[in-house]
């Protein structure tokens, strides 16, 4: 597990060389992300594998590793308090119109290859 | 006996910020199951509520709390990288319906981001407020860098991520019932692609297909969000 842990490392250590090296608009660990999954796409590890172990393990604990940044929030209050308007239609009219888009476009490429009759 | 120093001691030490993160996070979640593991009551929402009120009180400023907190913060980026894993998982999902996938996490990748910044600076809210906006449905890790890298304020972004999440969590099923989307991989993309993690939890309940649909659009909204959010930006304020 140790050495699933070391490639996820190495993975993002390339990620960070490479947006450092080229100025790809995208963060470090997102590259980081693409090259562990064609890592795991040609290794084809079993779940029982280092690989997969540690990854899962990552994976089991991510929420507790975004409450540093969210507990952030406390020098914003008054900010929000003052941007409450914008901020909450903002937020909840964006997250609804991306789940209506999303699952609009995706029912209704569906039904089209369904009526092509493209095998499902 | 110095009591007051010995205090400041505790808390200037990386130590407190690390032991109340954890501690927090540990309570949260005998809460959550405590409740029957419902949606709204959110094992990261409560954590954060609890360690921003026990800062306050304790009078600990933030930069403070980030001394020892940051070990934990640092393996956001590990975390991000391990969100290969479910996406090398799905692959054989992705293969079959490639066309629905791709399309329908691209347009709401761009829905999201136009319209979080587009509402919140059209309400009045500033730049730095709607920036912080734009990356909210990516899945959080990846939301928190997308939007130090395009000038938005992390910590809003994370807690905007977060209640996008809950809010699919809690209410996006009967959202898609009231829109009539009732095709499984349909409502999966969808609740994916603007709940991120947080839906895709609730998603695994309604059932399968709907599960790995939305964990697959999770991961990959993640990385289209990446790539598309300072393009569909430059082109939004052109």
């Amino acid at each position: 597990m140790l050495g699933g842990l070391v490639v996820i490392l190495i993975c993002q250590l390339v990620g960070v060389f490479v947006v450092a090296a080229t100025g790809l608009p995208v963060p470090g660990p997102v590259v980081g992300m693409v090259l562990f999954l064609v890592i795991l796409m040609v290794r084809r590890p079993p779940d029982s594998a280092g690989l997969a172990r540690a990854g899962d393990l990552l994976l089991r604990y991510l929420p507790l590793f975004f409450v540093p940044a969210g507990v952030g929030i406390v020098s914003y209050l008054p900010l929000l308090a003052q941007q409450w308007l914008p901020v909450t239609v903002g937020l909840f009219g964006s997250w609804f119109l991306a789940l209506a888009v999303t699952g609009a476009v995706a029912t209704l490429l569906s039904r089209w290859r369904r009526g092509r009759g493209v095998a499902r | 006996m110095n009591v007051w120093g010995a205090w400041q001691a505790v808390t200037s030490s990386p130590l407190f910020g690390m032991t109340i993160t954890l501690a927090a996070y540990w309570l949260a979640t005998v809460i959550w199951a405590r409740t029957g593991r419902h949606s709204a009551a959110n094992p990261v929402l409560i954590t954060i509520v609890l360690i921003a009120t026990a800062i306050t009180v304790l009078r600990v400023p933030y930069e403070e709390y980030f001394t020892g907190a940051q070990f934990i913060n640092f393996l956001l980026g590990p975390a991000t990288v391990a969100l290969g894993l479910p996406l090398y998982r799905q692959a054989a999902t992705i293969r079959r319906a490639a066309p629905i996938v791709i399309a329908g996490i691209t347009t709401g990748s761009v829905t999201a981001i136009a319209t979080g910044y587009w509402i919140t600076k059209a309400l009045g809210g500033s730049r730095e407020m709607a920036l912080s906006m734009a990356p909210k449905s990516a899945t959080t890790p990846i939301t928190i860098a997308l939007s130090q890298q395009i000038g938005g304020v992390p910590s809003l972004s994370a807690v905007f991520a977060i209640v996008a999440g809950i809010t699919g969590a809690v209410a996006a099923p009967r959202i898609l019932n009231l829109l009539r989307i009732t095709d499984p991989r349909a409502r999966g993309l969808a609740i994916g692609v603007a709940s991120h993690g947080l839906g895709t939890s609730r998603a695994l309940l309604e059932d399968e297909t709907t599960g790995a649909f939305s964990g697959l659009a999770m991961a990959l909204n993640g990385l289209a969000t990446s790539l598309l959010v300072e393009i569909v930006l430059r082109l939004i304020r052109a």
